[in-house]
């Protein structure tokens, strides 16, 4: 952490030997380092930190246990089209043990697992993937023998720290729908303490690659919000971030799928977008790195809130989002509105002393006017005197 | 019963219709002809086939959506209020700003439709009453109530810009375009302008939830009541867009905590538009008004004073009796004249 410039790590030796290990020209991995960084939300320095903690401290053990899912997660994490994304994921971590990319079989497998789990007592970093199973047991979902429970117990007892990836991982998800028949629950549930969660159907592999770099970096999980969320990916609205959000203020909407406005990319609130209401990165990091609009609203889809629980999976995609902030333009006028200001000092004694002048010059007039009409009486009279004496 | 009143927009030019009136009103009082003295007027009731909307507060998300097509409708001008001057921010109606969606605020303002620590949001715009305090006091022939539909219009070729309408309306609603030399009245018509190509309010029109909602004042008066008579937080399907007719754009929603009361069956007769609200109507700037409208009690009063044309002819007859006692003549002076030395 001592060295916070990028540009004196070029000629690092240790630097070389990294990016030659992750088969990628040290530009490019100075660059990855600097992304991670940024998408973390870290200050400037803190990309020459993570491109020293990835070439030098050890790879952490890593143990990725499925359980009730569709494995999408871990697909969608392998087909990330950023550069050499996947030879991170397997060589900035030293993943021991996951089911869908083993090697490895049978009893062989569940050695790899306890050894880990011995050589690293205390250090190694647990993913959990699915959502596990508590009714009757927890016998709906057996690994080797053993329930997603006694699994999941276990094998957080001496881990570092518990990373849930995945919204059935992270309470449930899409195996907790109503009615639920195998009680499906989240890791944090499970376990009775809060872990970090990365909610997403798939999550984006960027929130959970940064928040292993990020343990990786400084020893400790990135800030979370109250669902166990990282803040730096999951603390804005999608709305609020939402390329068609112009669309929504301006009220165009999507009346159905396929008309005028939907071609024309038109809000989707109308039709159901939970945007409003679900807190994700979505439209500014988007998906698989193929460019602009590679999102759900992007693509004309509304969002389903699956990062949101409550939302995804149990709101029904035809109802309205509840909108949660009421932002730009936030300006709402109050019921009552007091608008202009009283009388400024200055103002009210201008506007006194030209009443005052108005009154002064209005009195002297008629005075005036009667004093000239006595002095014309006064001058008929001596003329009539006058007359008569002559 | 409804008193039908006369359909001025048969005539092409109120303002010599107005004169006309004048005229004739002057030629009979002329001929000594005494009217009978006005009866109590009764309060005005909505004709069969009013037009309104509903405007439902627990629904309105604040997306102002309303406010920008109503303005795109009237073709206005943005207001701002803001020092940046990017977003359209009326504070108010206004000469140019004909609908407005005002806020409730109250303490931390952390959950929507709590009358403490909440917000709520509130439609601004022309109730379209049944009784119009603005048709009343308007002088000339500019503020009309439609006998058909019961839009309240407004006319500015007869209007002669006296701002009476301004000051009479207790919700506020009709104001001048102070600015302009040539200013008008500015108030919602519910996009009168816009029936005959098909199309009604914009701002139900645009509405993504629904809240505001157009149709038969009839047919709205009986959908918010079914929504009174609902559980609150059950789902029930609210319709958007104009319930009268058009496409079906129904969706499934919560039923909020509404208040016992639809604004607007009612207060001074009762109004086209009406509301619904989880926040005590007072607290959100909908006054609580007796069912007999004030256009009927000043009414009223004026036609029984002014009934033959009894009380001019009092108050000339007053005045003359005091100028008498007052004026003395020269002539009958005694002699005090000035130069008498």
């Amino acid at each position: 952490m001592a060295n916070t410039s990028l540009l004196k790590l070029e000629g690092d030796a240790g630097i070389t030997a990294a990016s030659e290990r992750l088969g990628m020209p040290r530009r490019e991995f100075l660059q990855f380092c600097a992304t991670v960084a940024a998408g973390l939300g870290l200050p400037q320095g803190a990309d020459a930190a993570v491109a020293e903690a990835l070439a030098t401290r050890k790879r952490p053990s890593v143990i990725w246990l499925h359980f009730q899912e569709c494995t999408g997660c871990t697909e969608s994490m392998l087909r990330a089209e950023h550069p050499t994304l996947e030879k991170l994921i397997l060589d900035v971590i030293s993943l021991d043990y996951h089911e869908t990319l083993f090697a490895a079989a049978g009893h062989q497998a569940e050695q790899a697992r306890k050894t880990a789990m011995a050589e690293n007592k205390g250090r190694y970093l647990l993913v959990v993937e699915g959502a596990i199973p508590t009714r009757d047991g927890g016998i709906y979902c057996k690994v080797g023998g053993q329930t997603a429970i006694d699994l999941t117990r276990e094998c957080a007892a001496d881990a570092a720290a518990v990373i849930a990836i995945g919204s059935c991982a992270s309470w449930g998800g899409m195996p907790a729908t109503d009615p639920n028949p195998t009680g499906a629950s989240g890791v944090a549930a499970v376990l009775g303490k809060p872990v970090v969660t990365i909610p997403g159907c798939p999550p984006n592999p960027y929130n959970f690659l940064s928040t292993v770099v990020h343990f990786l970096t400084f020893g400790s999980l990135p800030p979370v919000d109250g669902l166990g969320r990282p803040t730096f990916a999951y603390s804005r609205l999608i709305h609020e971030n939402c390329e068609r959000r112009a669309h929504f203020d301006a009220g165009r909407f999507v009346i159905e799928f396929g008309d005028e406005g939907h071609r024309k990319g038109y809000c989707l609130y109308k039709v159901g977008c939970k945007g409003p209401e679900t807190y994700a990165n979505c439209p500014t990091v988007l998906f698989g790195d193929a460019g602009a609009g590679t999102w759900p609203v992007g693509c004309g889809c509304p969002c389903i809130g699956c990062t949101e629980q409550g939302v995804g999976f149990s709101k029904p995609i035809h109802m309205l989002a509840k909108v949660k902030n009421a932002e730009p333009p936030q300006q709402y006028p109050r019921i009552v509105e007091e608008q202009g200001m009283g009388a400024t000092l200055g103002s009210a004694a201008i506007l006194a002393a030209v009443a005052g002048a108005a009154a002064g010059g209005t009195a002297m007039v008629a005075r005036n006017l009667g004093l000239s009409h006595k002095a014309e009486e006064a001058e008929k009279a001596r003329t009539a005197g006058e007359r008569t004496e002559v | 019963m409804p008193t039908t009143r006369p359909d001025v927009s048969a005539d092409g030019n109120p303002r010599r219709q107005f004169l006309k009136g004048c005229a004739a009103t002057g030629a009979a009082v002329a001929a000594g002809a005494v009217s009978t003295t006005a009866a109590a007027r009764e309060t005005y009731q909505r004709p069969p086939e009013a037009l309104g909307l509903l405007y439902d507060a627990t629904l309105c998300i604040g997306c102002k959506a309303c406010v920008a097509a109503c303005k795109r409708a009237n073709n206005n001008p943005a207001v701002f209020s803001t020092a940046d001057k990017l977003w359209d921010t009326p504070l108010d109606t206004s000469g140019y700003t004909f609908n407005i969606i005002k806020m409730y605020r109250s303490g931390t303002m952390t959950t929507k439709d709590d009358e403490t620590n909440g917000y709520a949001f509130m439609k601004t715009s022309c109730m379209h009453c049944a009784d119009p305090s603005c048709v009343s006091a308007c002088p000339v022939t500019a503020m009309v109530k439609d006998p058909t539909t019961g839009i309240v219009a407004y006319d500015p070729q007869a209007c002669v810009g006296c701002r009476y309408c301004v000051v009479a309306c207790p919700f506020g609603i009709p104001k001048y375009q102070y600015d302009s030399p040539t200013g008008k009245i500015g108030k919602c018509e519910l996009c009168r302008h816009r029936h005959k190509d098909g199309h009604y309010s914009a701002c139900a029109e645009v509405c993504p939830t629904g809240a505001t909602l157009y149709g038969r004042t009839s047919d709205l008066l009986s959908e918010a009541k079914r929504r009174l008579a609902l559980q609150p937080g059950s789902v029930t399907t609210y319709p958007r867009g104009n319930l009268s007719g058009g496409a079906d754009q129904s969706y499934e929603g919560y039923v909020g905590n509404y208040k016992q009361h639809v604004y607007g069956e009612t207060e001074y007769g009762g109004t086209q538009v009406l509301k619904l609200s989880a926040v005590d109507f007072e607290k959100v700037g909908m006054p609580y008004l007796s069912p007999k409208s004030s256009a009927s009690t000043s009414e009223t009063i004026q036609h029984t004073l002014y009934g033959g044309l009894l009380m001019p002819f009092a108050v000339l007859g007053a005045m003359t009796y005091v100028a008498k006692r007052n004026v003395h003549h020269e002539d009958d002076a005694p002699a005090d004249e000035p130069g008498k030395e």
